[in-house]
């Protein structure tokens, strides 16, 4: 190996060993037991039983699999497709008349985990929550039971709010630093050739951010569908999203649910790294 | 100016919203405000050593992750901001990986690992798997830096006769203090709020802040839950707040914004 190259690999060993070593360990335990691979009770013998029996909807954490696969398809989507049109309209609105703050205020968003988020949500929309209690106060309902189901309900709204309340702000950052560096010229042509504000946004600022939009979309899908505190969080038992499923099942103390808990987190992590791939892939054309 | 202030109450509703409850005593449906306002929350909390440990351990935690993933990354990050060589498109790609796979796949797996060498419910454990996410971000953060990194200052020194030690400390850090800072200010944030891993690998043993909020949520005491809220805020909001300008403008964003926006998925 020539000097330089020894020098490359060795700067690069650190970060590269630790990382390829614990994710690749995790990934290789995880995968032994979701094979029914269980030193615990001493089975060595693998077996796809597992994956078999998230296919044909049996076992412990099995038999939810296919409502939960749908549920976290409809949380992910729902809170995916909403983000990117409330995402759409801000940038839209905001490149129109710059300002400091607005940046201020999109990066304020950092400050607050997904866990506060969600606790927020909670005391906001809950039945007893303060929406509830203004809404008491000024006669618009009579008992809390009055207000809306709107956490912990049956379809994920309040989980999809959650999201919501998250995702506009980032993906928002992501459009408007596009805009900011990018749109100007265009839209003042357009403007000038009687474009109406219709139109620019059709053929000047969609065109242009719709690559970037479309890789923060798929980030944002792939990071909620693999998510677990918020849902757990604001979700009911039943549907319950994958992630909730998997952990739950992997905590069972029966130890042939953890095998299924185990498989499910695998697809989970497979199919977001899909979904990740297809971000990435759209930015390099991007680029 | 209206319109600022708009957005200014929009940005502190979160907090007020928590305040209102944190602060009430006896709150009941449907008084739309609190009439009796208390601190007792707090004084309870503070003076709990259940709660005063998790503040420790997460503050602790997290600051020795960061520390961990500046070290580990630094010459990663060097490397791949400032040299091109083969492979380096599949060297960003192992990097990535981490960031995407979910916690709760990494934290399973983890955590049987720790059970099997021991680790498991130790802090050394829960270090090592947060680093797993940081140091990618770390990295990513690091290398943009380094991509408008002028190496001749180095050589400058060099050629005057200073030793590599010095020069480390003189030239190369205080040039990039700001970068590093930012990195680092990533990984604290992203080890602070990590529930998962935390949960996972530390098998309920070590109650860091996240492990405390979330099991106070299953038990529902609003005033509590909103305490314990606020003083986990405390940090990140006091952090953004008093970066904000510097991460808006500084030159050092524009370049890694890729990576900073991803960092607002944690």
């Amino acid at each position: 190996m020539k000097p330089s190259n020894l020098k490359l690999a060795l700067h690069l060993a650190p970060t590269l060993g630790i990382l390829l070593i614990l994710l690749g360990a995790s990934l290789a335990y995880g995968l032994a037991q979701s094979l029914g691979y269980l030193t615990i009770i001493g089975e060595k013998e693998l077996s796809l039983s597992a994956y078999q029996n998230l296919i044909s909807g049996q076992g412990t954490a099995g038999r939810e699999f296919w409502v939960s696969l749908g549920f976290s398809l409809w949380i992910s989507l729902a809170s995916t497709i909403l983000s990117t049109i409330g995402a759409l309209f801000l940038a839209t609105l905001l490149n129109r008349r710059p300002s400091r703050i607005d940046t201020f205020a999109l990066n304020w968003n950092l400050a607050f985990p997904h866990l506060v988020w969600g606790v927020l949500m909670l005391l906001l929309l809950s039945q007893s929550g303060l929406l509830a209690r203004w809404a008491g106060a000024f006669g618009i309902i009579n008992t809390p039971a009055d207000f809306p189901v709107l956490v912990r309900d049956r379809f994920g709204f309040g989980i999809i709010l959650t999201y919501i309340g998250k995702e506009v702000p980032f993906l928002t950052l992501v459009t408007l630093a596009l805009l900011r560096t990018q749109s100007e010229g265009y839209l003042l042509v357009a403007e000038n050739l009687g474009a109406n504000a219709w139109q620019r946004f059709r053929l000047v600022t969609l065109p242009l951010v719709r690559p970037a939009l479309l890789s923060g979309a798929l980030l944002v899908f792939a990071y909620i569908f693999g998510a677990y505190e918020v849902p757990a969080l604001l979700g009911v038992r039943y549907p319950r999203t994958l992630p909730v499923l998997a952990l739950e099942a992997f905590t069972n103390p029966d130890l042939h649910a953890r095998a299924e808990g185990m498989a499910i987190s695998l697809i989970i992590a497979l199919i977001v790294l899909v979904i990740a791939g297809l971000a990435r892939a759209k930015e390099g054309i991007q680029e | 100016m209206k319109k600022n202030l708009l957005i200014g109450i929009a940005l502190l509703a979160p907090l007020l919203a928590l305040g209102l409850f944190a602060f009430s005593r006896r709150w009941f449906y449907p008084d739309p405000f609190p009439v009796e306002w208390t601190t007792q929350a707090f004084s309870r909390l503070l003076s709990d050593s259940r709660t005063l440990k998790a503040i420790l351990d997460s503050l602790l935690l997290a600051l020795i992750v960061s520390l961990l993933s500046l070290i580990i990354g630094y010459p990663a990050a060097r490397v791949i901001g400032t040299r091109d060589f083969p492979g380096k498109k599949w060297v960003w790609l192992a990097i990535f990986i981490p960031t995407v796979v979910p916690p709760l796949a990494i934290g399973m797996g983890l955590s049987i690992l720790a059970l099997q060498t021991g680790l498991a419910g130790t802090r050394f454990g829960i270090i090592l798997a947060h680093i797993v996410p940081t140091l990618p971000y770390t990295v990513f953060t690091l290398a943009g830096v380094f991509e408008r990194y002028d190496e001749n200052f180095e050589y400058q020194a060099l050629a005057l006769g200073a030793s590599s030690t010095r020069i480390f400390f003189t030239v190369t850090l205080r040039l990039l203090t700001p970068g590093l800072a930012v990195a680092g200010l990533f990984a604290f944030l992203i080890s602070w709020s990590q529930y998962l891993l935390t949960l996972l690998v530390g098998g309920g043993r070590v109650l860091t802040l996240p492990v405390l909020l979330f099991s106070a949520v299953s038990g529902g005491n609003p005033t509590t839950i909103s305490a314990l809220s606020l003083l986990f805020l405390a940090p990140p909001v006091l952090i953004i707040a008093a970066t904000a300008r510097f991460l808006g403008a500084h030159r050092v964003l524009r370049k890694s914004k890729k990576c900073f926006s991803l960092c607002a998925l944690w």
